[in-house]
């Protein structure tokens, strides 16, 4: 894995990620056009992520739920708002309630994908964006919810191994 | 790996570090240390005192700063609290992708020894 940059942005609720890939453009563009790989890197490994098949185009919504180690679900979306097919896509993501409806005051990350051929494979730059302090805080905290509920998962885990 | 991201001393000079903007990252530290009306920093900088509002808009929004009109003026207040928080998130948020970007590449590792391979010809 070669992560080639990072440009953080506290003042405009910003990050940018550049990654370089042995793989070819082709390849690293289905990791996000195919509902079943998709599912595989989304979620973290204790809430591993189930997509809805989808058809990446512009005004597409897709539907997902993320299952964490009891069982629980948590919904999301994204709502596609373009798409260059195998060079990028922009979409919006939220979470969403269990009919999947988004949860509008939980706010929406907003996110480019890039994916260009170079010499050594791939490069995908992925720059997301937040609208508000506050949404963001909201978002992460939800985030943080998943992960913490994961790390205790894997204390019990070694707790029952020793 | 190459992480350009260097964590320096305090948690401040990280976000300061971190600001891609530069004329952002100089009215932020400016109005760290003190007050500022938008016109006395307008006449820091070579651009319109429009441009400069527009720079104080983004990081209002952002709640990195505060404006309150006094008089004819309008002053800009820092806001420390915010960019340390709106710091820590980034970091959260950062270390969801490192974490996404790895399972990425277990994938396409696994393709390939799967044989699972989706390439055209080579070039």
């Amino acid at each position: 894995m070669t992560i080639t940059d990072i440009i953080r942005s506290p003042e405009t609720l910003s990050l940018t990620f550049v990654n370089e890939f042995s793989a070819s453009p082709d390849r690293v563009w289905q990791l996000w056009a195919d509902n079943e790989k998709l599912g595989r890197w989304w979620g973290p490994p204790t809430w591993p992520a189930t997509f809805a098949p989808f058809t990446l185009s512009a005004g597409e919504r897709v539907r997902y739920f993320m299952t964490g180690p009891d069982g629980e679900e948590a919904h999301g979306y994204w709502i596609i708002d373009s798409v260059d097919e195998g060079r990028g896509l922009t979409f919006r993501d939220g979470f969403a309630d269990k009919d999947g409806n988004p949860v509008e005051d939980m706010g929406q990350t907003t996110a480019t994908v890039t994916i260009e051929p170079i010499d050594s494979g791939t490069r995908m730059t992925l720059a997301s964006s937040f609208a508000t302090l506050e949404q963001f805080e909201q978002l992460m905290e939800m985030q943080m919810d998943l992960g913490m509920t994961e790390a205790l998962g894997q204390i019990e885990a070694i707790l029952a191994e020793g | 790996m190459v992480v350009q991201t260097k964590l320096s001393d305090t948690e401040v000079d990280l976000v300061f570090h971190a600001l891609a903007d530069a004329t952002r990252r100089d009215i932020v530290s400016r109005v760290m240390v003190r007050e500022q009306s938008v016109s006395s920093l307008a006449a820091g900088y070579a651009m319109s005192f429009a441009a400069v509002q527009k720079h104080v808009a983004v990081l209002e929004r952002a709640s990195l700063v505060t404006k309150q009109r006094n008089g004819r003026e309008q002053v800009v207040h820092g806001n420390p609290e915010a960019l340390r928080r709106a710091s820590r998130l980034l970091d959260r948020y950062e270390e969801l992708w490192r974490d996404r970007v790895s399972r990425m590449e277990d994938i396409l590792a696994a393709d390939d020894r799967r044989g699972d391979q989706e390439e055209g010809a080579p070039a």
